[in-house]
């Protein structure tokens, strides 16, 4: 391409934009402050890279963020009925929480766990949050009769519950045992986050949130900045540059289903 | 015959609308942005239907379609909600036309802002 072709397009391109926006101000005002009425993209992938070293051990703020943004109960309400007991209790400041966790009855839906693990051999330990991998090829979409599990343009999993029959083979297929099915009927959602008994859950990145231009829940709410949210396909994104520096790890990358959910320090 | 048809409809026509169990619904603050209420009517439910596959499956998040942006304006000023009382918006003509619906099983039927400030913690 000549000089002069490369010239004129970018001559094109500009006059264009700038037609745009003297003709139909009001439109892209409109649409900046409303919805979102384009899809979503299949050039973006949104991930996460979380960083083992900075999640502290006994911490349980994204677990907490994730339970009020999606109106999960976080074992609230099963306090009267008789709960497992913990076999592992914490000391510090997580005490409280790690109590709270507790009264999870087995049927409470969690999209988000905390993960304290243990080498036997070095004695290291460690701690991560754990969620819906938003794998590139997701099993538990494989494998759904209906169609209702299925993976966004943008690469995030979701369960379409206007299709969901509750049959539940997704949380068998899937190797990280994050979905949740809802057991009991549910009152007062948040009107962002449709949930209802008789379907399966699981985390959603947040998608209301993320499509608003908003980070997950439990993104915003790690104080140690331990979670860092972004596009892995913008090679110019916070996360995408981190992961070209640092060494991370897919939770059982052996499976080969390119999660979206990083992890550093495992 | 042909005059026979018309005092039928004639008949017909106001003893409809007479009618003291015809709904009459709470319809909030009201207002059109979408189509006329006598269109709304009869396809109110093909819009929510398609709307909901483009915002779940695509991200296509359009306003102006969107559940929670009709529940925003037809929401009942007394309770900000569409489904709380018997002749709530959406209750009234569905009690009425026996059309059992779902759409509130797992969505809110109150108005956003009403549950944020409700749950403000």
């Amino acid at each position: 391409m000549t000089d002069i072709d490369v010239q004129r397009r970018s001559f094109l391109k500009t006059s264009l934009g700038v037609a745009a926006v003297t003709i139909a101000p009001g439109m892209l005002l409109f649409d900046a402050a409303h919805g979102q009425p384009q899809a979503a993209g299949g050039k973006v992938r949104w991930g996460m890279l979380i960083d083992t070293a900075q999640c502290k051990p006994g911490c349980n703020d994204c677990v907490t963020a994730c339970n009020r943004e999606n109106g999960l109960s976080g074992g609230a309400n099963g306090q009267a009925r008789s709960p497992l007991p913990n076999p592992l209790p914490q000391a510090g400041e997580g005490a409280n929480d790690s109590l709270r966790e507790s009264h999870l009855k087995p049927t409470d839906p969690q999209w988000i766990r905390k993960i304290e693990l243990k080498d036997a051999g070095s004695g290291r330990e460690l701690s991560l949050p754990m969620m819906c991998q938003h794998c590139e090829h997701p099993p538990c979409v494989d494998v759904c009769p209906t169609g209702a599990s299925f993976k966004r343009a943008d690469g995030i999993v979701l369960v379409d519950k206007h299709r969901c029959i509750g049959c539940r083979y997704c949380m068998m297929a899937c190797p990280y045992k994050v979905r949740s099915f809802v057991h009991e009927p549910l009152h007062d959602q948040n009107p962002d986050v449709p949930r209802g008994k008789g379907t399966v859950e699981s985390c959603t990145l947040c998608v209301h949130r993320v499509d608003r231009g908003q980070r997950p829940a439990c993104a915003e709410a790690c104080q140690n900045k331990a979670i860092l949210f972004g596009n892995l396909n913008d090679p110019d994104s916070e996360i995408a540059r981190k992961i070209r520096t640092v060494a991370s790890t897919q939770v059982r990358a052996d499976l080969g289903l390119n999660t979206g959910i990083r992890y550093q320090g495992l | 015959m042909k005059a026979f048809l018309l005092i039928l409809l004639l008949a017909a026509a106001p003893s409809w609308a007479a009618s003291s169990n015809a709904p009459k619904p709470d319809i909030g603050k009201g207002g059109q942005c979408v189509e006329d209420p006598q269109w709304m009517r009869k396809n109110h439910m093909h819009l929510l239907k398609h709307q909901r596959d483009e915002t779940v499956r695509k991200g296509i998040r359009e306003e102006k379609l969107s559940l929670k942006n009709c529940i925003e304006c037809h929401a009942s000023s007394k309770d900000d909600s569409v489904i709380a009382r018997v002749d709530s918006f959406c209750v009234a003509c569905h009690r009425y036309e026996a059309v059992n619906i779902d759409c509130f099983e797992c969505h809110s039927g109150m108005r956003k802002s009403a549950w944020l400030q409700r749950n403000a913690k």
